[in-house]
């Protein structure tokens, strides 16, 4: 009796596993495949460099951050439930380490433009519960804002302020219709950010920021020693917001 | 068995309610098919028409998995040939009128998408 229990007991688990297998396959047949974008930009590690240097005054930016802000459907909501992709800020607030008391009239009352970092060691990406924001391989910290449940640990855990969380439906605060109409806008309830326009990079564009600013902002390939962003780092001194944190920001600004 | 008219009586009205649903589907219409209006001028989609009407979503989450995470954003259908991965910029060019397209289904079937909370929904040819 025992022994042909064992028996079936034996026979009964090839064939769950035989079966299972078997449907494991079925499930994944799927008709077509996936590749990269022939046209596209790749890197290794993408970065950015601003040359401060070039722009005298906050309008200087202006047309930076129009050019984003159109390109990716940003809202400009009254208040402080404002949509930030791209935005400027005083020294102080931007360089929070340099501490120094006496510094040139540049940089006591000068604009700093401020975006993602896109870091090497995102705390946001940590922190989010649902992997709605996650590193790429390129090194770009990008989001599905469909997996975005809206708890704003990211918020939280962003040591750059570079995250907005949509208070309001953006629409309402957005003309109709849409300024880009090839990209979406997003919803109430989720969490927004810079993406270094993976979605230009795609179709082999810069992005919308470098674009417009005449050559003052370099994007290109940490990795690559003859990209236009190294060779920028390398002739000139440069600074990175908060490196004590140690989260490797991937936006550099020639000061 | 004690008190059989009290439980026979019960259980026959438990059986009679239990089926409604059964006897209110039979009684009424059979199940009408909804009438889509295909994209005009286009003869073929991504893929053949029963793989996308049982698999649509499904490979809709497949593309919004691969162009986000994974930055493949072509899509090499079956047949060989290629696509760009976009709902607002390849799937909606041609079925560029929802209501008549997926609304039919969707609501028939009592599904309820929300894609146009942040995807652009075109507003067709009128």
């Amino acid at each position: 009796m025992n022994n042909s229990r064992r028996h079936f007991l034996k026979v009964a688990g090839i064939s769950a596993c035989a079966l299972s297998a078997g449907l494991a396959g079925v499930a994944q047949a799927q008709a077509g495949s996936y590749e990269p974008n022939a046209q596209g930009l790749k890197a290794k590690r993408w970065a950015m460099v601003i040359d401060t240097r070039k722009f005298t005054s906050a309008e200087d930016y202006k047309p930076l951050i129009e050019a984003c802000h159109k390109a990716h459907n940003v809202p400009d909501v009254p208040g402080n439930q404002n949509i930030k992709w791209m935005w400027l800020d005083k020294y102080d607030r931007v360089f929070t380490d340099d501490m120094n008391a006496q510094l040139p009239e540049k940089f006591k009352k000068g604009m700093f433009p401020l975006l993602c970092n896109h870091c090497t060691n995102p705390p946001c990406v940590r922190v989010c519960p649902t992997q709605a924001t996650y590193k790429m391989a390129d090194g770009i910290v990008a989001m599905d804002y469909h997996r975005c449940i809206g708890c704003r640990f990211c918020m939280a855990g962003c040591p750059y302020g570079a995250r907005s969380f949509n208070f309001v439906d953006p629409r309402k605060h957005l003309a109709d219709p849409v300024p880009n109409p090839a990209y979406p806008t997003r919803m109430i309830g989720v969490v927004e950010k810079c993406t270094f326009c993976a979605e230009r990079l795609a179709k082999g564009q810069l992005p919308a920021c470098v674009e417009a600013s005449n050559g003052a902002v370099l994007f290109g390939d940490l990795e690559d020693p003859n990209s236009v962003v190294r060779k920028a780092l390398a002739e000139n001194f440069s600074i990175r917001r908060k490196p004590s944190l140690g989260t490797q920001p991937g936006v550099y600004y020639l000061i | 068995m004690y008190n059989a008219k009290y439980v026979i009586a019960g259980i026959i009205v438990f059986v009679a309610l239990f089926s409604t649903p059964f006897w209110a589907g039979m009684l009424s219409g059979s199940y009408q098919r909804p009438e889509l209006v295909l994209p005009q001028g286009e003869k073929e989609c991504i893929e053949p028409a029963a793989f996308m009407r049982a698999e649509h979503m499904q490979l809709l989450n497949e593309w919004r998995d691969q162009a986000l995470r994974n930055e493949n954003r072509t899509y090499v259908a079956s047949n060989g040939k290629k696509w760009e991965i976009s709902l607002q910029n390849t799937c909606l060019k041609c079925h560029n009128q929802p209501a008549e397209f997926c609304d039919k289904c969707h609501i028939t079937n009592s599904v309820y998408p929300y894609c146009w909370t942040c995807h652009i929904e075109p507003k067709g040819k009128k």
